[in-house]
């Protein structure tokens, strides 16, 4: 399923909005019924404490040129037409490479057998799912809600309290986001969307 | 693009970089124009990959000295732009915290990702896989060439014990698990370049799981090899005068006679100390990954290795960058080990008559031993000799 038209998902964090409540990471893991251990989303705090402290809400970017997509041994990651970047946890190994090659920290892993060795990667779907059939059981298990299939969007940002967290299509993100600069005057600058959709694509 | 000449010409390029005579022509950069924030001269050279002073970057990280005191109006905003914080995290200069408690959740952006993932598939994958058909090559025109090594005047028939049970089984734990080490990474190297476009994800897949199963556990037994192969064998490869001589002879390898050695020659000592230096290498950056995380050492290692040879690796790593190196070093060691192994297999087996039964039965023929070891056969006897028996 797609979103309406030519979008292209993007997530948007305001930092002078987001207020460290977790609220997000909650909503995530229960929409999603992720396992104690995961964390799809998660808030970091700059300078906590301080004058000037900021919190930013981080997932999985769903990059244009996607790292972990490049590197995985398996080639289990695609793209939607949506730009969403998915798996296959029916063909990841769990290797951990995707970790190692993703700005953000976003690939997530439980911990399945000696020495810490890795289960299969979870990650932020954008709500989207996974490879199986549309909001059939099986996809659910593996992948969670897919909200986008239903015509919603990602619960993360469909809950923030502050409207912190923005997600949708790219342009209307990037519109919301330059009126609130433009209103308040102050505090431009949309982290992290230069590392994930400079390349290609808008 | 040729990727060889680029990357001749961004070693030359960085070379003269580091050179302090060449980089003091550099002009300074007049940024008046766009207020000290980089200007359009800047993004094109950063976008050809040219290495820019960026301290105009890196230490405009705003200023919360001369900030509005916290009562003040917009006192809270604490003298930092976003943009200030964003350089901040860049450059690694701000404190982050967050309530997650996995690994390196408190990195928020690392873009070491896309050169490991572009230096894996390219210079590791092209290099690594020539250098082994490469030496397949060579042994081969090699065996064409020489042909097989015979024992000068054929077997005596009787034969001496080379190497005990213990030994052997030593050495074939390492062996083995080496051969399954090796398979198995390469797998998971070059699998999705050369296997998937052959036999397709779905039956991939279960091949890669298998290859991550036996690579992460074989790996035990080549640490356990290694262990006691080391122990076994070191009094006996410790270098020594006879080995220049066995050098300057060339081994005998082209040369009618042989130089002498006891049990181990030049040779063997070579092979001896390549696979316990960079079997210990490779095991320990084999533990880092094992353990993703918890064993980082490449921010140490670059630092002494800047110390002692003035170089400037970086030495500020990110976590995942930690795992990148390891990564990429552990392959580097590995192909550099299949290389010797491979000559080492064939010198033991179709290469020369007779070497095999070392690490087969123990038991070698007399005369080829005389010839290859004549000092050590002398040794033995000698022993025996006092022992009552022949």
């Amino acid at each position: 399923m797609a979103l309406e038209g030519q979008a292209r998902a993007k997530f948007l964090c305001d930092a002078e909005r987001c207020i460290e409540c977790n609220a997000c990471v909650t909503a995530c893991k229960n929409e999603h019924e992720i396992p104690w251990g995961i964390n799809r989303r998660r808030v970091v705090t700059v300078g906590d404490g301080e004058p000037g402290e900021r919190s930013i809400s981080v997932a999985c970017m769903h990059c244009s040129d996607a790292p972990c997509m490049a590197v995985c041994p398996t080639d289990c990651f695609y793209q939607t037409e949506d730009g969403i970047v998915l798996h296959s946890k029916d063909l990841c190994i769990g290797c951990g490479y995707c970790f190692y090659a993703c700005p953000f920290g976003a690939p997530q892993f439980p911990q399945a057998g000696n020495f810490g060795s890795r289960g299969k990667m979870d990650k932020c779907t954008f709500c989207a799912g996974g490879p199986e059939e549309d909001n059939s059981q099986a996809e659910f298990t593996k992948y969670g809600r897919n909200r986008i299939a239903e015509g919603k969007l990602p619960i993360c940002a469909e809950m923030c309290s502050t409207k912190a967290l923005l997600a949708g299509d790219g342009s209307e993100v990037a519109d919301i986001y330059r009126q609130r600069v433009v209103n308040r005057g102050f505090g431009s600058g949309a982290w992290g969307w230069g590392t994930a959709y400079e390349k290609k694509g808008a | 693009m040729n990727k060889k000449l680029f990357s001749v010409v961004a070693f030359v390029l960085a070379t003269l970089l580091i050179n302090p005579a060449w980089s003091q022509e550099v002009p300074e950069v007049d940024r008046s124009s766009t207020g000290g924030a980089q200007t359009l001269e800047d993004i094109l050279a950063r976008q050809q990959q040219l290495k820019l002073d960026d301290s105009f970057r890196s230490e405009n990280l705003g200023d919360p000295a001369s900030a509005a005191a916290i009562s003040e109006p917009l006192g809270t905003l604490g003298g930092r732009s976003d943009s200030d914080v964003w350089r901040g995290i860049r450059y690694n200069e701000l404190d982050l915290s967050t309530q997650v408690r996995t690994p390196a959740a408190d990195v928020l952006i690392q873009d070491g990702g896309m050169w490991w993932y572009q230096f894996r598939e390219g210079p590791i994958i092209t290099y690594g896989g020539l250098a082994l058909l490469g030496i397949i090559g060579l042994l081969a025109v090699f065996y064409f060439v020489r042909g097989r090594i015979m024992i000068d005047g054929g077997p005596a028939g009787t034969t001496i014990e080379r190497f005990k049970a213990i030994e052997r089984f030593g050495h074939w734990l390492l062996a083995g698990s080496f051969i399954v080490l090796g398979l198995t990474g390469l797998l998971t190297l070059m699998g999705r370049s050369f296997l998937i476009p052959v036999i397709g994800h779905e039956a991939f897949s279960p091949i890669a799981t298998g290859s991550k199963w036996l690579h992460n556990n074989v790996s035990w037994a080549f640490m356990l090899g290694l262990i006691m192969t080391f122990v076994m064998w070191v009094s006996h490869n410790i270098p020594n005068k006879l080995d220049w001589q066995w050098i300057k002879a060339g081994g005998g390898i082209f040369t009618k006679g042989h130089p002498s050695a006891k049990k181990f020659n030049a040779g063997q000592k070579i092979i001896f100390w390549t696979v316990m230096i960079l079997g210990f290498s490779v095991s320990l950056s084999g533990l880092s990954l094992l353990f993703p995380f918890q064993m980082p050492m490449f921010a140490d290692t670059f630092g002494v290795i800047n110390s002692v040879l003035g170089t400037s690796f970086p030495t500020d790593l990110a976590p995942h960058e930690e795992m990148q190196y390891a990564n990429i070093w552990h392959s580097i060691v590995a192909f550099v080990m299949m290389v010797a192994i491979i000559a080492h297999i064939y010198i033991g087996s179709v290469g020369m008559e007779g070497a095999f039964d070392a690490m087969g039965n123990g038991q070698v023929d007399l005369e080829w031993a005389r010839q290859h070891h004549d000092l050590w056969v002398a040794e033995v006897q000698a022993k025996e000799g006092k022992g009552g028996s022949s």
